[in-house]
């Protein structure tokens, strides 16, 4: 396997990764940016092109222009090891077979993934994650006609509902287990953060959708497949649907951080001023750090991407910029935390782990991730904990420890380098 | 009147220690401030294998081994515990002629060992490679998935469990980390490669090992499948070593081993050597580089001079007894460890007690030499 050399790495090539690299590469430095993804713009830009308009659009012709930047797509990080010369050597999975690229530094920008609470019912074919199914309708899932009934935390839920929309879905309803008080909170805080127009144009798409707040879904129900969502809290009903988009809120995505040693707080990627984690040479950006949306991601990403290639005089006003929009990510968490009561609603028997196929009940008895993991196999399948993980962190207050090389399952020829 | 013991360690050599103390009639506290079987019990193949490396090792193993096959039908279903066989592979003119003599230890001591020809050999494995010259079935040997193992002997035994870490140790008293101080008779030590925090002068160096698991859907495979260069592995040098050794689980899915290095601290896995591991097995089962690997970790086996555990009194520190030092046998030998230090606390006498597993046996042995 032949190796590509380079002096920054940059893993995730959404907002903050694109900021990331358009921000070192004006320095000089040689960038590669890699994304699992089939093209740059992450989750929440995915399929973006550089004749986009808005700041998609904007931020990827300057990333285009740079010579110094190549891209690796369609590449999933398996593992990674001291380089030769002190650097690191990451070995990414492709279409194309194993790639070993040795970095001097590295930026993660490996974004956040969603949370998704057990309850009953929620393994029937039917129900999905709320991204996940935005992800599979811009694969090309035809979901016109069908009746999709929206559920969980968070503004995701509205753009989600949007898109289902857009794709000629019936929307049946969005049910927000927030308080109509915290909501109302968010609003303010979205109004001094300047994010009004978004939501207006997110709310007349969805005009005529029932939304529910203080709700949320206690059962899906079918034979063998979703028929039917019983909701329960503020609004109680039950509602007939073919899809049931749930998702509770993003967390950070650190398992990539945990791979390669860093350390982690209040289950975010810790970093300093200048986004340097734990471990010497290694930049985190954007959701990892903490969920704030795509300002906070991209200016983080810019001050990572200068202070891993030494622009420090390019900095300018970037660490007051950041703190404002920190202080939206802090609103933005306070509104749409959960309720308690959602821990209660697994029965004895609903899966948490359902990869080994682990119930609740099994796991109420154990003390800790890693007791849970050693005693009832949870989180040790093909997934790796990638569902239940942040699943069980908000059930039974756990911390999600334990990442193992690889991050995905890697052939064992490649990993021989044959 | 019942006497207090401390069991420092809820591994599965400190559970099934508790577990015989209690068995006595005895007061057990186990001590553990990590999960019950996190340490190299969790790290570990959990392979069940009668080992012929000295007399001691051999009558430690195979007495280990009927009393795991006394177990079982008590052990919940989640401990997946079979007996699966060993099966060792000889891959040369020098390895075949120690079968013999290898099959007649295994005799001696009461287990079943049947020699297989090449062609017996690649018909009841037809994933291993071609050319090779023969092997060693040992039907009785087996696998248990140990932390469950440990955690049922814990639950089992009525020892209370404190969740805490031991700062020091005194005669007849420990003192935790959360401000209490336990009284008892006797303080068993059963710390695995964390007992040399406490007992500094122990003859104990951990020697990391690496182990992987892979995705289902890789070779099948019936038996524990082991070279039988994997002694000199185990004990040629101090040099970072690897030898084959494979375990299939109840799932389809495949344990692959083994490394073995001293002086290594970092969790992270030494990936030259584990791709040496992993050229080693897949130059035995070739099929093996079909197989995805799912999960590879690193884990730490305390291990004395002879390879020997240290089980007994402490010598030095009255009340202090030892149970540890297993390096790989861990699991195998949990449950004659416990049957030895039940014998040196009133419980009834043992075969093994005719064996020397004392701490002095390192002065004489230095003396000796």
């Amino acid at each position: 396997m032949t190796a590509l050399e380079t002096d920054l790495l940059i893993i995730g090539a959404g907002p903050a990764g694109l900021s990331a690299a358009l921000s070192a590469a004006q320095g000089g430095a040689a960038v590669l940016l890699a994304d699992l993804g089939p093209g740059p713009g992450g989750q929440i830009w995915r399929g973006a092109k550089a004749s986009d308009g808005g700041e998609s659009g904007t931020l990827l012709r300057g990333v285009q222009r740079q010579p110094n930047i190549t891209a690796l797509y369609g590449a999933q990080v398996a593992l990674s090891e001291r380089g030769p010369q002190g650097g690191h050597a990451v070995q990414f999975s492709t279409p194309q077979g194993p790639r070993r690229v040795l970095a001097q530094k590295i930026i993660l920008a490996s974004g956040a993934t969603e949370r998704f609470l057990p309850f009953p019912g929620w393994t029937l074919p039917g129900v999905v994650g709320a991204g996940g199914l935005q992800a599979m309708v811009k694969s090309g899932l035809d979901v016109r006609g069908a009746r999709v009934l929206v559920a969980g935390s968070g503004p995701l839920l509205l753009a989600v509902a949007a898109g289902m929309r857009a794709a000629g879905a019936e929307v049946v309803g969005v049910a927000e287990q927030a308080s109509p008080t915290r909501l109302l909170g968010f609003g303010l805080a979205a109004q001094r953060g300047g994010k009004v127009g978004e939501a207006a144009k997110l709310l007349w798409a969805l005009r005529g959708v029932p939304y529910w707040p203080a709700t949320y879904p206690v059962e899906a129900s079918g034979g063998e497949r979703l028929t039917q969502v019983e909701l329960g809290g503020l609004t109680r009903r039950t509602l007939e649907c073919d899809w049931l988009a749930a998702g509770f809120g993003l967390v950070p995505d650190t398992r990539l951080a945990a791979l390669f040693g860093c350390a982690l707080e209040g289950g975010a990627v810790k970093v300093g001023a200048w986004q340097q984690t734990s471990q010497p040479g290694i930049y985190a950006a954007g959701e990892l750090t903490g969920i704030g949306g795509v300002d906070k991601a991209r200016l983080e990403g810019s001050m990572a991407g200068y202070t891993a290639t030494g622009q420090v005089e390019r900095l300018r006003d970037l660490p007051t910029q950041l703190e404002q929009a920190r202080h939206f990510q802090a609103s933005l968490s306070r509104s749409f935390a959960l309720r308690p009561s959602l821990r209660t609603l697994p029965a004895a028997g609903t899966l948490i782990c359902r990869c080994e196929d682990v119930p609740h009940a099994a796991l109420q008895a154990c003390p800790s991730w890693t007791e849970a993991k050693l005693q009832t196999r949870c989180g040790m399948g093909t997934c790796q904990g990638r569902v239940c993980g942040p699943a069980a962190e908000t059930l039974y207050g756990w911390t999600f420890t334990g990442v193992r090389p690889p991050l995905l399952p890697l052939p064992l020829a490649d990993l021989l380098g044959e | 009147m019942a006497e207090h013991a401390v069991v420092i360690g809820a591994g599965i050599v400190g559970a099934a220690c508790a577990a015989s103390l209690a068995r006595l009639g005895h007061r057990v506290t186990v001590i553990e401030a990590g999960p019950v079987g996190g340490g190299a019990t969790a790290a570990g193949m959990g392979h069940l294998v009668v080992m012929d490396d000295s007399p001691a090792q051999l009558a430690l193993t195979s007495r280990s081994l009927e009393l795991w096959a006394e177990l079982a039908p008590r052990l919940p279903v989640a401990a997946d515990y079979r007996t699966c066989g060993t099966l060792w592979v000889a891959s040369d003119a020098e390895e075949l002629a120690g079968i013999l003599p290898k099959q007649a230890a295994y005799r001696t001591a009461g287990r079943a060992a049947g020699v297989l020809d090449a062609a017996e050999l690649a018909r009841i494995e037809p994933e291993l490679r071609g050319g090779l010259c023969g092997g060693l079935r040992v039907p009785g040997d087996g696998v248990v998935y140990a932390p469950v193992a440990a955690r049922f002997l814990l639950e089992h035994s009525g020892a209370a469990l404190v969740r805490a870490r031991v700062v020091n140790l005194a005669e007849r008293k420990v003192r935790l980390d959360n401000g209490q101080t336990l009284a008892a008779e006797w303080v068993v030590v059963a710390g695995g490669a964390g007992a040399s925090e406490l007992l500094p002068d122990l003859p104990l160096r951990s020697r990391q090992g690496h182990l992987l698991i892979t995705e289902r859907g890789g070779p099948q495979v019936r038996h524990q499948l082991i070279e039988l260069g994997y002694l000199k592995s185990a004990h040629a040098s101090d040099a970072d070593s690897v030898a084959f050794n494979v375990q299939p689980r109840p799932s389809g899915q495949l344990l692959i081993g083994s490394s073995r290095q001293f002086g290594r601290v970092s969790k992270e896995p030494d990936w030259p050597l584990l791709r040496r591991m992993l050229a080693r097995a897949a130059d035995y089962l070739p099929g093996l580089r079909r197989a995805s690997a799912l999960r590879i970790w690193t884990g730490q086996r305390s291990a004395t001079p002879d390879h020997l555990p240290i089980i007994g009194p402490h010598p030095d520190r009255p009340g202090i007894y030892l149970a540890l030092g297993h390096e790989g046998l861990g699991i195998t030998a949990a449950l004659g460890t416990a049957e030895v230090l039940a014998a040196d606390l009133g419980g009834p006498a043992s075969p093994l007690s005719a064996h020397d597993f004392g701490l002095r046996r390192f002065e004489r042995q230095a003396v000796h030499a």
